[in-house]
């Protein structure tokens, strides 16, 4: 999913700029659980995508049967109900494919922002040190301390509820450790010859971040950012079934929140509970799979 | 401090660079140890003075952790100096701005100790030596020639086949040529060689000293030469400053240095300098080896505690350096 990474602010405008992104990110693509990740991935983008014609009915519509009865707690190919339906008469094949949307988008932008302000955050504390650096990993230490699903609830009472509460609250908490890490690797990285070569050479502080250190950090913050994919979805699943999710929005978590609500278990539902429970646990281990395959690159000396 | 007698420009020998009395310490341990008063500070350099003329090339001789490639990097503003001042071209280095440090940086360069690190592994030689040159404004049409030409000046053959390639498709010795032709393209008035051949094969060593001197000459270039290794310093320099923790200990040509040294300490120096001859007997350096820790030096003279020649008055009081003949020695002896 190379998609994401590429908004991000350290390529310099060159009329191959995609191709050069994706070669910075090397996509682990010999590694098999790396490739079984993108796959998934390429999978649930594609139904995100295309969700409105894959949907057979509206997520949020109650349906009827063709006798003009509600059409609730009908079992899978029951009525042409594929995986049947919620009690309230609901399609629930629809609202796992409407769910891999908001899963994708939440999971997506949170991670774009962890990567995001992480990355310039460790970029500016380790490259410029002293105060620059006290300050900043002050505050990452400040966000080490937060609590995050607590959080998360406090601010969705404080804003109304949106699925956006997750992607705020991952913004505002879990850059800490991307910040963290990425510090520590400037710290090595601005201290290599042809940093002071460039500096020597009369480049900008600006300048100098931007073509010498950065790149080399790119693999870095796309792994922290694959890693923040499988946080969000879990946390947006978490708040949901709470109840503190957004109520007009389908996701994974809010199926999950409706059985268990409806009591799906009791009425031996597996078919509406277990598929999106399935979902997040493929999107989430496929985020960690990636994860352990760029393991692999960054760090090769730890074999496995 | 400057003598009349070694120079070699046919210029009027004025000063470029002139350092007074330069100190650079770091302070070793973290904010704990300043609260429990065991914080201690390191004098890389400390209370170092001379004057470099224009066109001169000037050794900095010592073993490693005497200061020497603090003392290099001091001279191009890339510590912030402690004490003391450093003038370049009659501007005094800590109080130019910001704004005014590219025009700095364009005048004095800095020629690496180890070229594999020297230039980033993901720029091809073109990009690496056009970063000064756009830094400087250069225009682009401007860039490539002037690539070639400085890649020419280091007699890099046939440099054109070099531009598209990366660092590890080079030898030690191309790179190095390569790390002198990015110091050498804005045409500097004033080079530091930190050590530029310590990381070469000695096959490659003799090549890129040639290379070295040679364009010194043929610009005009005034240059610091920093090496641990008397035998180079003899070879490209006219004047040698031998330092030993942080201080300067001799300073003169380099010629009288090698064959008559004054100073204790230089005296070492020469004596351990291998010769090609299996039958001289080689004594061992009379002052025994690796120097003391610098967080502690010894009181007085630093060197009084490896000296054969220590006195008491070397324990209580700082030689300053005192001109004997055509040199400067800091040593009670003299």
């Amino acid at each position: 999913m190379p998609e994401i990474a590429v908004q991000k602010p350290i390529g310099i405008k060159r009329p191959n700029i995609l191709a050069r992104l994706f070669r910075a990110l090397r996509l682990p693509t010999n590694d098999p659980f790396a490739v079984a990740g993108l796959l998934i991935y390429l999978i649930f983008i594609v139904t995100a995508i295309f969700a409105d014609s894959i949907a057979t009915h509206d997520p949020t519509e109650i349906l009827y049967t063709p006798a003009y009865d509600l059409a609730a707690d009908l079992r899978p190919g029951q009525d042409g109900f594929i995986m049947g339906t919620t009690s309230l008469g609901r399609d629930i094949f629809s609202q796992l494919v409407y769910g891999s949307r908001s899963a994708l988008l939440i999971g997506v932008t949170a991670a774009f922002m962890v990567a995001l302000i992480g990355s310039i955050i460790g970029l500016v504390a380790g490259y410029f040190g002293k105060w620059v650096d006290a300050v900043l990993m002050r505050l990452a230490d400040i966000a080490f301390g937060i609590p995050f699903l607590p959080f998360v609830i406090v601010l969705a009472a404080f804003l109304k509820p949106s699925i956006w509460n997750v992607v705020i609250a991952m913004a505002l908490v879990l850059w800490r450790d991307t910040a963290r890490v990425i510090r520590s690797q400037v710290l090595t990285l601005r201290t290599r010859g042809y940093v002071e070569a460039a500096r020597v050479a009369g480049s900008s502080d600006f300048k100098i971040i931007l073509r010498h250190i950065a790149p080399n950090i790119l693999p870095l913050s796309f792994l922290y950012g694959s890693i923040a994919i499988g946080w969000a979805i879990l946390t947006e699943a978490s708040i949901s079934f709470l109840g503190f999710g957004d109520p007009d929005s389908i996701s994974w978590g809010y199926m999950l929140q409706d059985a268990f609500a409806s009591q799906a278990l009791a009425k031996q539902a597996f078919y509406w509970f277990v598929p999106p429970g399935i979902c997040i646990i493929l999107v989430v281990s496929a985020g960690f799979f990636i994860t352990r395959g760029y393991e692999n690159i960054l760090f090769p000396k730890l074999g496995r | 401090m400057t003598t009349p007698t070694n120079t070699v420009t046919t210029k009027k020998p004025d000063v470029l660079v002139s350092v007074n009395d330069a100190k650079l310490h770091y302070a070793v341990g973290g904010a704990f140890a300043a609260m429990r008063g065991k914080s201690t500070v390191v004098k890389a350099v400390d209370g170092v003075s001379f004057d470099i003329r224009r066109g001169e090339s000037v050794g900095l001789l010592g073993e490693s952790g005497c200061g020497k490639t603090s003392m290099g990097r001091l001279l191009l503003k890339l510590e912030d100096i402690t004490g003391g001042s450093i003038h370049f071209g009659g501007e005094e280095l800590s109080k130019i701005r910001r704004k005014e440090l590219k025009s700095f940086r364009s005048k004095a360069q800095l020629i690496f100790q180890n070229p594999f690190d020297a230039i980033n592994p993901r720029f091809s030689i073109r990009q690496t030596l056009a970063e000064p040159l756009e830094n400087a404004g250069i225009p682009k049409a401007e860039r490539e020639d002037r690539i070639i030409k400085s890649l020419e000046l280091v007699k890099l053959p046939e440099p054109a086949q070099f531009l598209d390639r990366y660092p590890h498709q080079l030898s030690g010795g191309q790179l190095q040529r390569v790390v002198m032709a990015r110091a050498l393209i804005l045409q500097p008035e004033f080079v530091v060689a930190d050590e530029p051949v310590s990381m070469l094969d000695v096959s490659v060593r003799a090549g890129v000293l040639n290379v070295f001197r040679d364009v010194r000459d043929r610009l005009g270039l005034t240059a610091i030469y920093i090496s641990h290794d008397l035998a180079l310093v003899r070879y490209v320099c006219e004047r040698t400053i031998v330092m030993y923790l942080g201080r300067i200990m001799e300073d003169g040509p380099t010629e009288d240095i090698v064959h008559e040294p004054l100073h204790p300490y230089t005296k070492a120096l020469v004596a351990a300098v291998p010769v090609p001859n299996p039958d001289q007997s080689h004594d061992p350096l009379p002052i025994g080896r690796g120097a003391p820790d610098p967080r502690n030096p010894p009181s007085g003279c630093v060197f009084r505690d490896r000296c054969p020649a220590a006195h008491a008055r070397c324990a209580a009081e700082v030689p300053q350096p005192r001109p004997v003949g055509s040199r400067l020695v800091a040593c009670h002896l003299f």
